[in-house]
């Protein structure tokens, strides 16, 4: 991404991962050039990223003046600390950063936590968890713009948003099964609707849309995983 | 805001001693409420819905939950020596390895502690050790992972402060944490626990057994349902 001064920042990436995504639209929020570097995690895992990241081996990392800095909730809070005269993510009162950390880290655990079984489990045990766990986030949403309510478009709505391409798999995925009677056929958006109208407000972003895959990709790159793992 | 401060807890869990650590570093008074966990209040309920767990500070009308984020808030709305450090990177790297140390350590500990004797626990064991290697490396001979005091990633890993006398509880003959493997982890455990702010809520030997003993099988139980994360 060519930008006007450069400060020195690289992303090392993979397209449909939602933690990268999140740095991207952080990034494309506080307007920051930086190199996209797309690593292929699915094949062999480049020198400079197991360099990088020696810990976990895994995408998204952030380079600054090749000091690096993971896991993208603490690379979204590095970049509001380090580039103050950008658009902040968190708000500036302390209360207000501990109910946005506490949302960030809600979705972390339970729309990943469940979301990502998807991937592995034949049956969609977490069906009705993850009918719950969308629930909740409607609640907290009420009748907000954006999670980060006054604030604007914020921590939260960064965390989240990248997951919402993947409520399409989870309609196609979780629903499917006879036992869940009372959850057959019932689509998020009848589960969630205020959530529904708030991923369309964030897509309505330039730094969300260009951040974000089509949930068709998503939903062919869970059937590619589902295959690897065995289950189709 | 000089509101009045309160901790919803439970006296033995590691999870609230995080949020006691950090008031008493900041130096804020507050009241300690002791949950009863098998009959949970309706304060506590009505201010943390969504995980009904403790700790929860409650502080005026505001109410946080979730231990880290509690010390995070800590940090920022009281006046008083700073727990993370002001360096960007510094700052970062303790927000990476108290993440680490939660997930691949405290975690991977408990399903070591809690699961019978066998293979998996073999294979848990080793885990930790290998986890527990890298924090050790992370003290650099430092007094705490935080310098000279104590701090972020020291409150983060404290749970690993109490451990022997839970490997008693559990019937464990060598600590994980031994002299040998682990000299830098053993010094700055002794460390931890005789620190003069941090001492007055660390549960004695008797209130972490209290806590522990009558969950047993509850825990055995819990680490099986976790084997495969």
């Amino acid at each position: 991404m060519a930008g006007e001064k450069n400060v020195g920042l690289v992303l090392l990436d993979f397209w449909v991962s939602p933690f990268g995504q999140r740095c991207r639209i952080a990034l494309a929020e506080k307007g920051l050039p930086y190199e996209y570097v797309e690593e292929n995690i699915m094949a062999v895992k480049s020198d400079r990223l197991l360099r990088s990241n020696p810990v976990y081996k895994h995408i998204p990392v952030l380079l600054h003046d090749g000091r690096t800095i993971t896991e993208s909730l603490i690379i979204l809070q590095h970049l509001d600390q380090v580039f103050p005269d950008t658009r902040p993510l968190l708000p500036a009162d302390p209360y207000e950063r501990a109910h946005a950390r506490f949302w960030a880290d809600y979705v972390d655990k339970k729309v990943y936590g469940s979301g990502s079984k998807m991937y592995t489990e034949p049956q969609m045990q977490t069906n009705i968890e993850m009918v719950d766990i969308l629930k909740t986030l409607e609640r907290e949403l009420g009748e907000k713009e954006f999670f980060g309510g006054e604030h604007g478009f914020g921590f939260v709505d960064v965390a989240l948003i990248p997951f919402t391409a993947w409520f399409e798999s989870f309609d196609r995925y979780s629903f499917k099964k006879k036992s869940f009677d009372r959850y057959w056929g019932v689509k998020v958006a009848e589960v969630a609707p205020k959530l529904v109208s708030w991923a369309a407000r964030c897509q309505e972003r330039e730094s969300v849309s260009n951040s974000l895959y089509s949930p068709e990709k998503v939903y062919d790159f869970a059937g590619m995983m589902r295959k690897d793992f065995g289950i189709e | 805001m000089n509101e009045p401060v309160k901790l919803l807890g439970s006296f033995g869990s590691p999870f609230t001693h995080r949020a006691e650590a950090a008031l008493r570093l900041k130096g804020v008074a507050y009241e300690f409420i002791q949950e009863d966990l098998g009959n949970k209040s309706e304060l506590l309920l009505r201010h943390n819905p969504v995980h009904k767990k403790v700790p929860l500070l409650l502080h005026g009308d505001r109410a946080v939950a979730e231990s880290l984020v509690i010390v995070e808030y800590v940090d920022e709305a009281f006046q008083g020596p700073p727990l993370l450090p002001s360096d960007p990177l510094a700052r970062a790297a303790a927000r990476f390895w108290a993440q680490f140390a939660v997930d691949r350590c405290l975690r991977t500990l408990f399903k070591a502690l809690w699961t019978p004797d066998g293979e998996a626990r073999r294979g848990f064991v080793a885990e930790t050790k290998e986890n527990l290697a890298l924090m050790e490396a992370q003290l650099e001979g430092r007094r705490f992972f935080g310098g000279d005091e104590i701090g972020y990633l020291d409150i983060a890993a404290s749970g690993l402060a109490w451990l022997t006398v839970l490997e008693e509880l559990a019937g464990v003959e060598r600590s994980m944490i031994g002299e040998e493997e682990f000299p830098a982890l053993c010094r700055w455990r002794g460390e931890y626990t005789s620190h003069e702010a941090v001492k007055a809520c660390l549960p004695s030997r008797d209130q972490i057994v209290a806590f522990y003993a009558g969950m047993k099988e509850r825990l055995v139980l819990l680490a099986k349902s976790m084997q495969k994360k």
